[in-house]
């Protein structure tokens, strides 16, 4: 049997997912990832695995109620997830004017290196398998393997 | 001596100013900021800091903690003082290599060898 190439799978189905959609601030930003940590707890994922979903799932966050949002209240943040034993994919959509990912700096180069900001989407890329960008850059789409079950 | 705050713990050892997280996540803004203004008012306190920030029992941290560390160290360094990190666990530490932070800080496995360094 040929084995699966993890990286070619697809994004789950729109009605796959379950939905939370919070105010934008730093303190409703962290409902979305109680509830989603609690199903990752019960699928079966490692310690690693679920250190790297958090880690992505709070730096996406912040940047959509920073960035995304601008720091705007009145706005929402759509989180869609789906979890299972094979993979967790979570979307985190804003409301603000979006942006090319491509343009970020790379904030490992020696002239960057000691700037405080810009670590959080390279952060992402290097802990989660696939991170794709939708609706010009207003939704990241972040994917992580069971690396038990894949 | 020994200082307590919410979130941290200051201990006075050999000279150096040895400071314990409370929080096993040092993940948002708000006691990122809280933290960030402790130890600046620590290091504008103490004349040619010698700073150790030891991680035991931290297990997360977030791009934004790292952008307070790199503060941190400009603002020890402006002051004449020095500032290392240790007992990072393997999770964090990889953090910091994928940032290449790893090779900006003065990183020590243990405290112990991290004190003695200083002198």
């Amino acid at each position: 049997m040929t084995p699966v190439d993890p990286h070619n799978i697809d994004l789950p189905k729109d009605d796959e997912f379950k939905v939370i959609e919070i105010q934008s601030t730093l303190t409703e930003a962290k409902q979305p990832e109680s509830v989603i940590l609690k199903e990752i707890e019960s699928s079966g994922y490692d310690e690693d695995s679920t250190f790297a979903i958090k880690l992505a799932l709070e730096e996406a966050m912040t940047n959509a109620v920073r960035h995304g949002n601008s720091g705007d209240a009145s706005k929402k943040v759509r989180v869609r997830y789906v979890v299972d034993s094979q993979r967790v994919v979570i979307c985190v959509r804003d409301e603000g004017q979006g942006f090319c990912p491509d343009e970020i700096p790379d904030p490992t180069t020696p002239d960057r290196l000691s700037l405080p900001c810009g670590r959080g989407i390279m952060l992402i890329r290097a802990y989660m398998n696939k991170v794709e960008y939708r609706e010009d850059g207003r939704e990241i789409c972040m994917t992580k393997f069971n690396p038990g079950n894949v | 001596m020994t200082e307590k705050s919410p979130h941290l713990t200051i201990i006075e050892e050999e000279s150096v100013n040895m400071v314990r997280f409370s929080d096993r996540k040092i993940l948002e803004e708000l006691s990122i900021r809280e933290i960030e203004d402790e130890l600046f008012a620590l290091v504008s306190s103490t004349p040619a800091i010698k700073l150790l920030l030891n991680f035991t029992n931290v297990e997360h941290l977030s791009s934004a903690a790292l952008g307070m560390l790199i503060n941190l160290k400009k603002e020890v360094e402006g002051k004449k003082g020095k500032l290392k990190l240790s007992n990072i666990n393997p999770q964090i530490y990889e953090v910091f290599k994928i940032t290449r932070l790893s090779k900006h800080f003065d990183i020590h496995e243990q405290s112990a060898d991290a004190i003695n360094s200083f002198s």
